[in-house]
């Protein structure tokens, strides 16, 4: 029995202890990969280089155009998926029936659990030559419809986030607030989105980060071109998209394969920033209602 | 009657869904006393208050028949307002419960949502209401930190002077003391009966010392029923009702 009890410790322990294992190894490989780069290309060079060119003779390892792609696309996205996912929030926990709840909630996160290849498809197929026509842009492969993708797919990690933080405003909250003699609006601006003030943000900040590492969607419907983009309805590349669209070419080892392994490694960065970020905010949330330590 | 009736109810019946709280209730609540109710867990004693400011509306599939009066108005009618109610007739809650704002404004609250703007009045009145709450001396430095950092029991008086600051004229206290210790809770009765001088007082205990100690008069429920009201002299020394009688001298509940 004793020695039963410590195998099923040992299995479970390694169990739990194999995502860590994963995550330093991947970053070990990251580093490893593409720190090289930098022997050959200046850090400054690399992150401000304003062209992209890494199969010309000489190469250019400038990612500049490609930050900027991300940056866009993120606020774009953004403006997307906060009013829509941070509104059915409000929704669903303050007005919704039960009965409309019931409905709402799943069909949300059916959103999450759509394909991004899937997205992709009907960024290209509907959603681009619809654009193009009702806009007379010239290309409907840009900025602006992959922010709007994008938006769509953050929509759910916003909402539910977003929910959660606004069901945790204890009950008593509101029973005070309506105590006084506040409305169902005051109550809702003054104490209860205050209070899950934080866990919004952290909904907003885990959407920026979904967005900013949003891979096959961008590739599809981003447009591609490697320049600065000065308008939404430009053709851009963002970093997840060069990296997919030009890893397959790059030979083993060679520059531009380090370039690209250290256009993920800064990627990653944000992204960690941004998780790190997000568990702050909502650790001061969760001391803030007295939910925790 | 020798005092004036400020509250009433009349004919109360009260469902949550199917189930059944209130059957039949009819009380009057006379202006300056404070009146307790008293009852074993589960008997609707909350759910009775609840009523008297519509608190209870917030609580799906609930169904009222019957009638509320608030000085000969019925609260219940098409006309009134549930808000405005709930400024006339405030509530104290049994937790404690301070907004996650500073001590000033967890009592500028109630003015700022009813749309009172002039500094100069807000911070008279918040001040005036913590000396009503006996809470004054202890915060008068530290009003603008946070009001989750006071006592249970300085948060429970918070409690009452946030509710003092929208000058109701009705306050209900749905069990005060539940969650403080016998000195918190010592201070409380204190502030109570100071309080009745200007407000009429519901108070709902299940402690029937706390009863005894500040009520004017009492009401006994059980299962849902009024099963006795009187001054709280009498209901205490010489019941009518044998359930009463078995309650207060702790046969159950």
């Amino acid at each position: 029995m004793y020695i039963k009890e410590k195998i099923y410790r040992w299995i479970f322990t390694v169990l739990a202890f194999s995502s860590f294992v994963f995550l330093v190894g991947i970053i070990i490989v990251l580093f490893r990969e593409s720190l090289p780069l930098f022997q050959k290309v200046r850090l400054f060079d690399f992150l401000l280089g304003r062209f992209w060119y890494p199969t010309y003779d000489p190469p250019e390892f400038g990612i500049l155009p490609l930050i900027l792609a991300s940056v866009w696309v993120t606020c774009g996205a953004l403006c997307v998926c906060v009013p829509l996912g941070i509104g059915s929030a409000l929704f669903l926990n303050e007005l919704a029936t039960p009965g409309q709840r019931a409905v709402l909630k799943p069909l949300i996160e059916i959103l999450a659990s759509i394909p991004s290849i899937v997205y992709g498809f009907f960024g290209m197929v509907v959603l681009a030559p619809f654009l193009q026509q009702l806009l007379h842009i010239p290309v409907g492969l840009c900025a602006f419809s992959a922010s709007l993708i994008l938006g769509i797919m953050a929509v759910p990690t916003v909402c539910s986030i977003a929910e959660d933080a606004l069901s945790y405003v204890p009950r008593s909250f509101r029973e005070a607030s309506f105590a006084v003699g506040a409305n169902r609006w005051q109550t809702l601006t003054k104490v209860v989105i205050p209070a899950a003030g934080s866990g919004i943000s952290t909904a907003i900040i885990l959407g920026i980060s979904r967005a900013i590492g949003e891979t096959m969607t961008v590739l599809m419907v981003a447009g591609g071109a490697a320049v600065i983009p000065t308008s939404f309805f430009m053709p851009v590349r963002p970093m997840t998209a060069a990296i997919a669209a030009e890893m397959g070419e790059a030979p083993m080892g060679g520059l531009h394969y380090r370039a690209l392994f250290s256009i993920a490694l800064i990627l990653f960065l944000i992204t960690f920033l941004f998780n790190i970020i997000a568990e702050l905010v909502s650790r001061r949330f969760r001391l803030k209602l007295g939910l925790a330590q | 009657m020798d005092e004036a009736i400020k509250m009433k109810a009349e004919n109360v019946n009260f469902f949550y869904g199917k189930t059944q709280a209130l059957k039949d209730v009819s009380l009057d609540i006379h202006a300056h006393s404070v009146t307790a109710i008293i009852g074993p867990s589960g008997c609707g004693k909350s759910t009775f208050i609840r009523l008297l400011n519509r608190m209870n509306d917030l609580i799906p599939h609930a169904q009222l028949i019957g009638r509320v009066y608030l000085d000969c108005q019925d609260v219940f009618s098409h006309a009134a307002d549930p808000v405005e109610l709930r400024r006339r007739v405030g509530m104290v809650f049994q937790k404690p419960n301070p907004f996650p704002k500073s001590i000033f404004e967890n009592i500028a609250y109630g003015l700022h949502v009813n749309n009172i703007k002039d500094k100069d009045f807000v911070e008279t009145r918040v001040i005036e209401s913590l000396k009503k709450a006996a809470l004054w001396e202890e915060v008068r430095h530290r009003l603008h930190e946070s009001a989750l950092k006071l006592s249970g029991g300085q948060q429970q008086r918070l409690c009452i002077a946030r509710c003092l600051a929208v000058s109701p004229e009705v306050i209900l206290f749905d069990e005060p003391c539940a969650s403080l210790d016998p000195i918190s809770t010592a201070k409380i009765e204190e502030l109570i009966l100071e309080l009745k001088k200007e407000y009429t007082i519901v108070i709902v205990t299940h402690n029937m010392q706390q009863a005894a100690r500040v009520a004017d008069y009492t009401a006994f429920f059980l299962l849902g029923e009024l099963i006795e009201f009187n001054k709280t002299q009498e209901l205490f020394t010489a019941p009518k009702d044998k359930r009463t009688e078995a309650y207060i001298t702790g046969r159950f509940g």
